[in-house]
């Protein structure tokens, strides 16, 4: 899936994996191989820091995305994220950002509305009530960090599957992109947007959403890492087009299904 | 460069050129891209778990892969192919020519016993570097069970919703991460050993590189 790279000076990665890619024709194998030959191409064009540098990184990135690939043929649409009892939520639940919570946003859930735009019948935009008055699913589940640790919470809110269905999206769409107050931003694929437990969530714990849990909406998916998780959303498309992340674009694994 | 070395024909031909082959080809091969994969998986590993030490220390960056989290984690998630293939190439051909079998097995206590008090009081033989002693038997035995639990809990950490059977295995994510870390501190410390006593006995790293 095309992603957005940091570039590598002197070097266009995408011309050189085409070159090397020519010379094999079995798909497969010529996708697994296109990794080995960037690593080593880059390794001989590049005098830099070839262990620790961006020059690696962006080699290692070519193989990050046939583990997208891979984790795409592992996700199984009928699998469930565990659930857990109500004595196991951990409390309390932490907040994480890449800012401190003050620095959250701060949003007046009045003035909201949720933008919907891309390949749907209905962009109109959603306000707070409008949610509201669809039907509530709620769940336990394990919140995953991609730095390793892992907290239980309790999330209710809309099944994304029941949303996409009221809006009239084109499912057979490839992505579902999400944008954030602060400028955050996810895109996920349409089979995890289908899962029964994705949700757009409105509460937490059975309680509206605090600023730190995301108010006035989070994307609970507990099929995915925590950063694959977005608050604080303000605009949701439907698209054939990825569009990235903000975690993602820096070199953490796109698809990061758990 | 270990690779070159074990096809080399100068290297090999010294007096040892003309005895049996103690490691043949795949299991030389394989040896080695194991130690590069462990390398990597190593190395990137203390690096991921920096970001959520379980235990009141971090590694050293300097000694650690990958740079930042984003960067170990590519390392690891690479490095696991290698390190997955070449295991099962290994494995398979370990099982298949019947080289587990003769090397690894019988293991038993009393003779354990009697070669580790040997090998304290400096007395274990390395004459016949073909014939394993009775602590090496259990230690290879022990290292190749401690890489199938690295391995399969490394999964459970990566797939605790579509793995998890595995993942309730291994007590739970949060359990699993533990015995993911403990598996890499017992590697690590059969590393520290079989590297130690590569050096003693020079002649077992030249027969792990050309053969004999």
């Amino acid at each position: 899936m095309p992603r957005q790279r940091k570039p590598v000076p002197g070097v266009d990665p995408k011309l050189l994996i085409k070159d090397a890619a020519k010379l094999l024709p079995e798909p497969s194998r010529r996708f697994f191989l296109r990794g080995a030959a960037s690593l080593g191409a880059l390794a001989v064009l590049s005098g830099c820091d070839i262990i620790d540098g961006d020059t690696s990184e962006n080699a290692l990135r070519v193989i990050s995305s046939f583990n997208d690939r891979v984790q795409a043929l592992l996700f199984n649409p009928n699998t469930l994220a565990p659930e857990y009892p109500e004595n196991m939520i951990t409390r309390p639940f932490p907040f994480n950002a890449y800012y401190s919570e003050d620095e959250a946003p701060d949003i007046d859930g009045d003035q909201w509305q949720l933008e919907i735009g891309g390949l749907v019948d209905n962009k109109r935009p959603w306000t707070l009530p409008d949610l509201a008055k669809l039907p509530e699913v709620s769940q336990i589940t394990r919140h995953v960090c991609v730095e390793g640790w892992s907290a239980i919470g309790s999330w209710q809110g809309v099944k994304l599957s029941d949303f996409l269905k009221a809006i009239g999206a084109d499912t057979r769409a490839k992505y579902v992109w999400f944008q954030c107050a602060e400028g955050y931003s996810n895109t996920i694929d349409m089979p995890t947007a289908l899962h029964p437990q994705t949700q757009l969530t409105l509460k937490f714990d059975h309680q509206i959403l605090t600023r730190a849990y995301g108010f006035p909406i989070k994307i609970r998916i507990p099929t995915k890492l925590g950063f694959k998780n977005p608050k604080y959303v303000t605009a949701m498309w439907v698209q054939n087009n990825d569009a990235g992340g903000y975690w993602e674009n820096q070199g953490y694994n796109w698809f990061s299904g758990l | 460069m270990t690779i070159e070395a074990a096809t080399n024909p100068h290297l090999a031909a010294d007096a040892a050129a003309t005895g049996p082959i103690i490691h043949p080809r795949w299991v030389r091969v394989t040896h080695w891209i194991n130690a590069l994969a462990m390398f990597m998986m190593i190395g990137s590993g203390w690096q991921i778990y920096d970001a959520s030490p379980l235990f009141g220390f971090e590694f050293p960056r300097q000694i650690a892969l990958g740079n930042w989290l984003a960067g170990a984690l590519l390392w690891h998630f690479a490095a696991m192919w290698l390190l997955v293939i070449n295991g099962l190439v290994y494995v398979t051909l370990g099982i298949v020519t019947g080289r587990y079998r003769r090397k690894l097995f019988p293991i038993r206590p009393s003779e354990v016993l009697h070669d580790l008090l040997a090998a304290l009081r400096g007395k274990l033989s390395h004459d016949d570097l073909s014939v394993y002693n009775a602590v090496q038997k259990l230690l290879y035995l022990g290292i190749l069970l401690t890489g199938i639990v690295i391995v399969l809990s490394g999964l459970s950490i990566w797939k605790p919703v579509q793995f998890q059977a595995l993942t309730s295995f291994f007590g739970g994510y949060n359990t699993a991460r533990y015995v993911h870390f403990a598996a890499m501190t017992a590697i690590v410390s059969f590393l520290v050993m079989h590297v130690t006593l590569a050096v003693l006995v020079p002649k077992s790293l030249r027969a792990m590189i050309v053969g004999r």
